[in-house]
């Protein structure tokens, strides 16, 4: 199964095996990793799953959708080149040994 | 001896997010959480929409996993109901017979049903959508169904006439008002809705009531105010929400379509807090009551209930906002836009992504945006602020609504 590395801003660090086709939200939730807030439940309609994707893995990430990007603009901490909604990234393996950084608040 | 636990009764979202809040807030004393229903707390909103498509499975909609409750000590007692509040001796009753004293209190009870109250509405086609169970039960009767009637055309009935189509079905929506989810957008919206909705092949039947359900040799009849008899394998009635206040209302707490609080979250009783779809608050951002059924409300005064709770009373001052998915298209909501002296509208109706701006008293007061998300986030950070804006600067898609509000 892949790994994603969730890391706190405090630098600690969780490491969750991800079942493909779930999303990096829901792996974070279920695995009651801090952070990840995720008011809407993955509906891309709170941005509170806010997340920094490390540079090694951006392009293989899927593109950010005009709905996504639009969010984006409204993440309670600074949005940054790796930004992205964690609802909207689903894991596959291509993506295994995922770094993802959590920034210090959602709301 | 220790203190008596803290306790919340209610296994939706409010309920746990009082709990987590509890924690986050640093109460460290027993905490005891009563959901009536045989799960952990999961998330209803996709019970109309992914879950139903059966696109989740269950264990998914989770907000948490068990072992978030070993790590916050929560004690979760599930499939037990609350069924007495004594606030002389300080203790609830349960279904199970027994009592456990509280220091403090949460009621986090939130909403059921409305059911159809015409003749042969108990039929068993007769289905509703609010916990797991409801959804599971009307999955598994679309799966041999092919025409369905949808009684209602709020948020609930239409998300499920949009998940019955992608699946195939045959669809019917009546709405006894003379335009869909007429309580919280305005005719714009209702009227782009009933468009969509009929270009994916849905039979929408507007100032359309509901007269008799009767049964038929392959389901049942519904019998509509305009004297037509439709055949249906599956009825799913959406038609609001009654607030669950009785064992407040008992206990001698005042309940008003729902269990007043003040603008801290606080009931009449010094003990007793409430939060979520179940109580009428004072809406500090709106500056008078209401009740509000939402994934915010519950999210936003379920943080305030906890603080209430630990002496640390803060306000309830955040901007509504909610959300609707059907089909491909995302509805948000900022705000509470209804009823408005002025409506714009910014972005293009014909291309599907566009808002209508409300204003009232020469203020905004709300936004409905279809497809455009950059909208409504700008709509609540300005509305959050309390930005002067004029409707002709929103309508002039020129004009940088972020940046607005961002000053």
């Amino acid at each position: 199964m892949p790994k994603v590395i969730y890391r706190q801003p405090d630098g600690s660090e969780n490491a969750v095996e991800v079942p493909a086709g779930w999303s990096l939200m829901e792996a974070a939730i279920q695995n009651d990793v801090d952070g990840i807030v995720a008011e809407c439940g993955g509906g891309c309609a709170c941005a509170t799953c806010h997340v920094y994707v490390d540079d090694a893995f951006l392009e293989r990430l899927p593109p950010i959708s005009d709905m996504e990007g639009d969010m984006l603009e409204c993440t309670a901490a600074e949005r940054r080149p790796g930004s992205r909604l964690s609802c909207q990234i689903k894991m596959s393996d291509t993506l295994d040994g995922l770094v993802v950084t959590i920034p210090d608040r959602q709301t | 001896m220790s203190a008596p636990p803290f306790i919340v009764v209610g296994g939706g979202q409010a309920g746990l997010q009082v709990c987590d809040s509890l924690r986050k807030l640093g109460y460290d004393g027993q905490l005891v959480l009563f959901a009536e229903e045989p799960v952990l707390p999961y998330q209803r909103p996709p019970l109309s929409k992914k879950y139903l498509g059966g696109e989740l499975a269950a264990e998914r909609l989770l907000f948490r996993p068990a072992s978030h409750y070993e790590k916050l000590d929560i004690d979760v007692r599930l499939g037990v109901t609350v069924t007495t509040i004594d606030r002389t001796r300080r203790e609830i009753e349960c279904s199970d017979g027994s009592r456990l004293a509280y220091a403090r209190l949460a009621l986090a009870t939130g909403t059921r049903v409305r059911q159809l109250g015409c003749p042969g509405a108990e039929h068993p086609a007769v289905l509703y959508v609010r916990t797991l169970a409801d959804s599971d039960a009307l999955r598994a009767r679309l799966a041999d169904a092919q025409r369905l009637v949808v009684v209602g055309g709020g948020f609930i009935g239409l998300e499920v006439a949009a998940m019955a189509r992608q699946l195939g079905k045959d669809v019917i929506v009546l709405e006894a008002l003379e335009r869909l989810m007429a309580r919280a957008v305005s005719a714009g919206i209702s009227d782009y809705y009933a468009a969509l909705h009929r270009g994916h092949g849905v039979d929408v039947r507007l100032a359309t009531a509901v007269d008799a359900i009767e049964p038929a040799a392959n389901g049942v009849s519904v019998l509509t105010s305009h004297g037509d008899r439709l055949p249906a394998d599956v009825v799913v009635a959406g038609i609001g929400v009654v607030a669950n206040e009785e064992i407040a209302a008992a206990a001698g707490l005042e309940c008003r379509n729902g269990i007043v609080v003040d603008d801290h979250a606080r009931t009449s009783d010094p003990l007793i807090v409430a939060a979520g779809d179940c109580t009428m608050h004072m809406n500090g951002y709106l500056g008078r009551e209401i009740r509000l059924e939402s994934v915010q409300n519950a999210v936003d005064q379920a943080r305030v209930a906890a603080a209430a709770m630990c002496d640390r009373p803060e306000r309830y001052v955040q901007v509504p906002w909610f959300w609707s998915d059907q089909y491909d298209v995302k509805l948000q909501i900022a705000g509470i836009g209804m009823p408005f002296d002025e409506c714009v509208q910014r972005g293009d109706v014909g291309a599907g992504s566009f808002s209508m701006f409300y204003f009232r008293g020469g203020a905004l007061c709300g936004a409905d945006s279809v497809n455009r998300a950059a909208d409504h986030m700008a709509c609540r950070r300005l509305l959050a602020q309390g930005t002067m804006i004029t409707p002709a600067e929103v309508a002039d898609e020129g004009v940088d609504l972020m940046q607005r509000a961002r000053g």
